[in-house]
């Protein structure tokens, strides 16, 4: 580790942290329909969409109205994703000639974008067309980004007042997000994106002679705006296989500077806008602060166990000066890539700029570890906050336990119905993760697949499960992830991490709605102060803890041990 | 039902429109216009011959040229698509080993590599692959291990080589951000204009 490549970090972190205060009452504003300065340019596009849909913005839902809709239109762009899959090849814009893709494919990509996962089973170069990328899955980048904001709003609007039957107008949201946050945005980072090398373009693959006279095809494509809302959506689906470190996708050290800011930008600001929502804005920057502290912990781990090198190559006689730079480019170095895996996998993007699979054993633990936790550091555009509030629900349920008083939050009382929904959204995930990766590794469908042998091969399947449940999106990529076994069987964790995971979240909502909002009192438990940011912080480590220490430590943490003994596998 | 699928189905459509074709396409051409190269693939040409893009790496072999860190890539062997074959830099398929750091086969394929680049110690670019395969660039430490190699090649001084190899140094922007690299596509081709 150096003084340089923590200014680095530093840098980008400062970056987000400016941003969040503004961004984060933008969005607050936007949410409320409350007249902005883009209002104005694209005020007729909002009310045109309204009018085209039947909407009526003023509206407000229920919380099973508003899940009903929310549901609705994901599963119909799901359908509609997975035709455009099957179909590439009798669409326009296929100037390489794609075939279709194959039905578990088709069902697990088209999956994975409406959730806002972004596993890749496909390499995007081999296999999609440019029609395909633009129509099929920028959109979906658009949506299921708004749909995780849209969420959030509606979860954070459930603690803001007394006696509250609605959550807010679901389309309303999701246009409005689309239009104000999301759209502009991501016109903006193309346009540096584009200026700085990623290419935009429909032109066919090119063919070059090298300078050794080989031939060298080229891919290239309408990478730049794609990849502004794979970012900025905290999606991760890359245009190519590699990911962010391919150099069309990431050529330089400011583009990966502005990766990593969009990446959690949003999240970050949504504290804020939480803040905003309830009316007390010190409630956000609570959340904000457990985020951030865990988060900047975890940057420190994977930039020390990737700086050292890996030490059976330094036996060998390589220089360890430069780190641990198997699967790693050399324009980004050990800094620049410990950052994007901390903030790829503390939030729910899943891009890469270096190769999880090559990554140090704690290295490789830290990502791992971020997603078992929920994604709530900061986590996905949305349902970061939503994740982290009921991870909050939970603090004050245990802060409740030990005094003997029914818990509050932000003036709530939070109760047996409450805390079960919680813990059910909790369960899932864990269910879903540790009984996948368990049933995977017993089966040979499924260990077929993995290209590591030893502890690092159990890391490989637990990975994969982790990431398709958490709707990260990285992979520990060895792993042959195109079979009918695990295109299904991780469709399927995505949809009950994302799905599953969010009704029982919108219908705490709903409950809380619902009840009287109560002044606090001398014997309410303050959740803005330190001690909660405490509680919350231990509420997590140790809930995570306790679900997945068992199989991290026969991961990742074995692999450690063998590897301080020098064995290979 | 009736009542959300409308909704639903009406801002699917548009947004489609919006995000997924109007923004792309007048966005792709715009770029043509005002940034028709970096829009394009940042594509070199020499002699009116494309030879390449200034981002993706490529694979050189012979004793005249800078050596590109290796490549993990691999591609369908043609005559038997069971198998796979090492395709370095093939820019159609970008990928990285994968191997874990406790994996046999990295600790052989390094092994092997150290024996041809001797003597220790070897800048860890030198015998790592890169995350996409294509990596355009190598440290410098790496680069200036080559120097003496390229200069007896090519009959030139190494003083010479060192001073060109200096050129296409990139140092850190604002001596901070990013890492001090060497574009091996460039170098080789400024190497070949002397």
């Amino acid at each position: 580790m150096t003084p340089i490549g923590w200014a680095q970090i530093a840098l980008v972190l400062a970056l987000v942290a400016l941003t969040a205060w503004p961004l984060g009452r933008y969005i607050a504003s936007v949410l409320a329909g409350a007249p902005t300065p883009l209002g104005r340019l694209l005020g007729p596009a909002e009310r045109g969409c309204y009018r085209l849909a039947g909407i009526d913005p003023g509206r407000g839902m229920s919380w099973k109205a508003y899940a009903f809709a929310l549901l609705m239109i994901n599963a119909a762009h799901f359908l509609l994703l997975y035709a455009m899959l099957r179909l590439q090849f009798y669409l326009p814009l296929n100037p390489q000639g794609m075939a279709g893709l194959s039905p578990p494919l088709a069902f697990n990509t088209a999956m994975s974008f409406v959730t806002n996962t972004n596993w890749q089973a496909y390499a995007g170069e081999g296999a999609l067309s440019y029609g395909s990328q633009m129509w099929g899955l920028t959109v979906h980048n658009f949506l299921s980004a708004a749909t995780g904001i849209a969420a959030a709003a509606a979860v954070a609007r459930g603690f803001a007042g007394g006696g509250l039957k609605q959550l807010g107008n679901f389309w309303a949201d999701l246009t409005r997000i689309t239009l104000y946050v999301l759209l502009p945005a991501s016109l903006v980072l193309a346009v540096f994106y584009i200026a700085r090398g990623i290419p935009m373009t429909l032109s066919a693959y090119v063919d070059a002679t090298t300078l050794e006279g080989a031939k060298q095809t080229i891919a290239l494509g309408p990478v730049a705006f794609q990849e502004a809302i794979k970012l900025l959506g905290t999606n991760g689906g890359g245009f190519f296989n590699a990911n962010s470190a391919h150099p069309f996708e990431n050529p330089d050290a400011w583009t990966n500077i502005v990766e990593l800011w969009s990446i959690v930008a949003i999240p970050f600001a949504l504290t804020v806008t939480f803040g905003r929502i309830v009316g007390d804005a010190r409630q956000g920057w609570a959340l904000f602060a457990v985020m951030g502290i865990l988060i900047l912990a975890a940057i420190g781990v994977v930039y020390w166990a990737e700086a050292g090198g890996n030490p059976l190559l330094t036996a060998l006689g390589v220089d360890p000066a430069l780190g641990n730079m198997e699967g790693k480019e050399v324009r980004f170095g050990i800094p620049m890539s410990a950052l994007f895996v901390a903030l790829t996998t503390g939030t729910s993007c899943g891009a890469v700029n270096a190769m999880h699979d090559s990554l140090m054993p704690i290295g490789g633990l830290v990502p791992m570890f971020l997603i078992q936790l929920g994604e709530i550091l900061p986590g996905g555009v949305g349902s970061g906050l939503y994740g982290i509030v009921v991870y909050a629900l939970i603090a004050v349920f245990v802060a409740g336990l030990m005094v003997g008083r029914t818990p509050e939050y932000l003036g709530k009382k939070i109760q047996a119905k409450e805390v079960k929904l919680a813990m059910l959204a909790v369960l899932i995930l864990t269910f879903s993760i540790l009984g996948g990766a368990g049933l995977s590794v017993a089966l040979p469908v499924a260990t077929a697949s993995l290209a590591n042998a030893g502890p690092h091969g159990l890391s490989e399947m637990l990975y994969a499960w982790t990431s398709a449940t958490g709707n990260n999106g990285s992979a520990f990529a060895g792993i042959t992830a195109d079979t009918p076994y695990l295109d299904i069987g991780l469709g399927i964790a995505m949809l009950l991490g994302r799905f599953a995971f969010l009704v029982p979240v919108l219908a705490i909502a709903g409950s809380l709605g619902g009840k009287v909002k109560l002044a606090g009192g001398a014997g309410t438990f303050p959740t803005h102060g330190p001690l909660f940011i405490g509680l919350l912080i231990g509420v997590i480590l140790i809930m995570g803890g306790l679900q997945f220490f068992p199989a991290l430590s026969l991961g990742p943490i074995a692999e450690q041990v063998t590897l301080l003994a020098c064995k290979t596998y | 039902m009736i009542s959300t699928l409308r909704p639903a189905i009406t801002l699917i459509v548009l947004f489609t429109l919006l995000t997924g074709i109007a923004i792309p396409l007048a966005l792709t051409g715009a770029a043509g216009v005002v940034f028709p190269s970096q829009a394009g693939g940042s594509l070199v040409e020499r002699d009116g011959k494309l030879v390449g893009s200034a981002l993706i790496g490529q694979n050189f072999t012979s004793d005249k040229y800078f050596w590109s860190r290796p490549s993990a890539i691999t591609d369908p062997d043609p005559n038997d698509s069971t198998k796979q074959v090492a395709a370095p830099y093939d820019a159609t398929n970008s990928n990285g080993s994968n191997l874990g750091p406790t994996q046999k086969a990295l600790v052989d394929r390094v092994t092997a590599d150290i024996a041809k680049l001797g003597p220790a110690p070897v800048p860890a670019d030198a015998v790592t692959t890169s995350a996409s395969g294509l990596d355009p660039d190598i440290s410098p430490a790496n680069a200036a291990r080559q120097v003496a190699r390229v200069a007896r090649a090519r009959g030139m001084p190494e003083d010479k080589l060192r001073a060109l190899l200096a050129v296409h140094t990139e140092a850190p922007a604002l001596g901070f951000i990013g890492e001090a690299h060497v574009n091996v596509l460039a170098l080789n081709l400024a190497l070949d204009a002397q």
